[in-house]
């Protein structure tokens, strides 16, 4: 029985935090001014790391938040059963911040089209980025990310399994070994 | 969990799991109601046919609110204003309504059943919104959510369920849920407001209302349903609050991380001191929002894609 292929374990993934990080330093935007959005249920988890990493540099307190796409999604009248919902929280305004969105893949985009407008319905961002671990290049909208730890060109079918220490026990992104 | 089903009827036909991911789902909701833009657009294009065949202030409203918030599109039919009062039968009327293409459907009754006998010949979700003295599910889950809010652990829970039992849809839904999580409830009521299908249900039952409210986390009031009183039920009113009212004086009697619920109309002074009403134990007004959130999980559960084909 094949077995599923890992693609990268804790240090490659932290590694991948600390690029995150250092990105948002390098750029020219007001780190006053920024906060960042994590997509539930991974993308808030890695937004918490890569804040950790700026505030101890900055000495700074950067506003989370995290949301929960499902309400926006572009298939709950096609889908089989309408997913959990879970609490979206953005407990600060949102209007003319520079906003850091942070998910674990980068899949069609959909996800993203859904939380931009999701964001949108909290205020008017002045600019939002897109950061990710990995990025499928399978975009099916006009949205790519504007960080990824890594761009991986495989089938539609295949799946890229994230896993984050917080909620999975430990850190790995594997390769799930095609079923059949 | 996989929700698979297409109406809510009662709280008798759902599993324990299925209530609690109900709730779950409802808190979710419940932050939506939070947001500066109150709307979402999981039910876009979708379309609510509220039938209330009786009076409603509270249950229509919040699920017309709940609908608009999901960004369906809702209509209201009264009975008053309907062809009802020309004759055209429930069934007929329903048909027609969905006749223009409508994709689901709430509804209250004065009959018990009225929800299941639409929801076996309609093709729409159908949602009970109370019928007749059977069930009313939206209710006791709303009342599940408030409680959660307050007592995480159902399971030793002592709830106390004080009035008009026998006439009470509500009472009847809130048994079958605690039921489920095996929480020891009491009931309270004159012998001739409580019902005799009791052997159904593992409950305590307790006339002496003083006895009863003092050691219980949860005190349920019921709304005296007045046009009773002309039946014989009980002998006067003066009586009944002697005997059956939360008082002032015995509100002070009971635990002290109690809470005080009422599914609502209140008739203040009656079965409920307005003082106690507004004491900082009720919880009534919050019972009134989680409803709002409770009904968007529902709709947003019940209307699942492939399961309405």
């Amino acid at each position: 029985m094949a077995k599923d292929f890992r693609l990268m374990g804790e240090k490659e993934i932290s590694s991948i935090i600390n690029k995150m990080a250092l990105e948002v330093l390098k750029s020219k935007e007001n780190i006053e001014n920024t906060a960042f959005i994590g997509i539930i249920k991974r993308g808030d988890i890695i937004a918490k790391r890569v804040a950790e990493i700026v505030e101890k540099r900055e000495n700074l307190k950067i506003p989370i938040g995290k949301i929960d796409i499902n309400l926006y999604r572009d298939d709950l009248s096609i889908i089989d059963y309408h997913p959990q919902v879970f609490s979206t929280d953005i407990g600060f305004d949102l209007n003319d911040k520079i906003i850091y969105l942070f998910d674990d893949v980068f899949f069609t985009g959909r996800t993203i089209r859904s939380a931009l407008n999701e964001i949108m319905d909290f205020g008017r961002p002045k600019k939002i980025y897109l950061y990710v671990l990995i990025n499928r290049v399978s975009a099916e909208l006009p949205i790519k990310p504007d960080f990824s730890g890594s761009d991986l060109s495989i089938p539609k079918n295949r799946i890229v399994n994230v896993k984050l220490k917080e909620i999975d026990s430990e850190d790995e992104i594997t390769l799930v070994k095609e079923d059949n | 969990m996989n929700w698979s089903r297409r109406h809510l009827l009662s709280i008798e036909e759902l599993s324990k799991d299925e209530i609690d991911h109900i709730l779950e789902n409802a808190f979710s909701f419940k932050e939506v109601l939070l947001r500066p833009i109150k709307k979402v657009p999981a039910l876009r294009g979708k379309t609510v046919v509220n039938l209330f065949f009786e009076p409603s202030t509270r249950t229509l409203v919040s699920f017309s609110l709940a609908e608009k918030h999901l960004s369906a599109d809702s209509v209201n039919v009264s009975a008053s204003s309907s062809s009802v009062k020309k004759g055209e039968t429930l069934l007929d009327t329903a048909k027609n309504i969905e006749s223009m293409k409508t994709d689901m459907v709430v509804i209250r009754h004065s009959s018990a059943g009225a929800a299941k006998f639409l929801a076996e010949r309609l093709e729409s979700n159908v949602i009970n919104a109370g019928d007749g003295t059977h069930e009313h599910p939206t209710q006791a889950l709303l009342d599940f959510m408030t409680i959660k809010e307050t007592h995480k652990d159902f399971r030793n829970l002592k709830v106390l369920i004080l009035g008009d039992i026998l006439h009470s849809r509500v009472a009847r839904s809130l048994m079958w849920g605690f039921m489920k999580y095996k929480t020891e409830v009491t009931l309270c009521a004159p012998p001739t407001l409580m019902p005799l299908y009791l052997n159904d249900f593992n409950v305590k039952v307790e006339h002496d209302i003083d006895k009863a409210i003092k050691d219980k986390d949860v005190i349920y009031i019921l709304r005296m349903q007045l046009e009773r009183q002309e039946k014989g039920l009980f002998p006067s009113l003066r009586e009944y609050i002697k005997d059956f009212s939360m008082t002032y004086e015995r509100f002070q009697t009971i635990r002290k991380k109690s809470i005080i619920m009422h599914p609502g109309p209140i008739n203040r002074g009656v079965e409920l001191d307005g003082t106690v009403a507004d004491s900082k134990e009720s919880v009534i007004l919050e019972q009134v929002t989680n409803g709002v959130a409770v009904r968007m999980a529902i709709l947003y559960l019940l209307n699942g894609g492939k399961n309405n084909e």
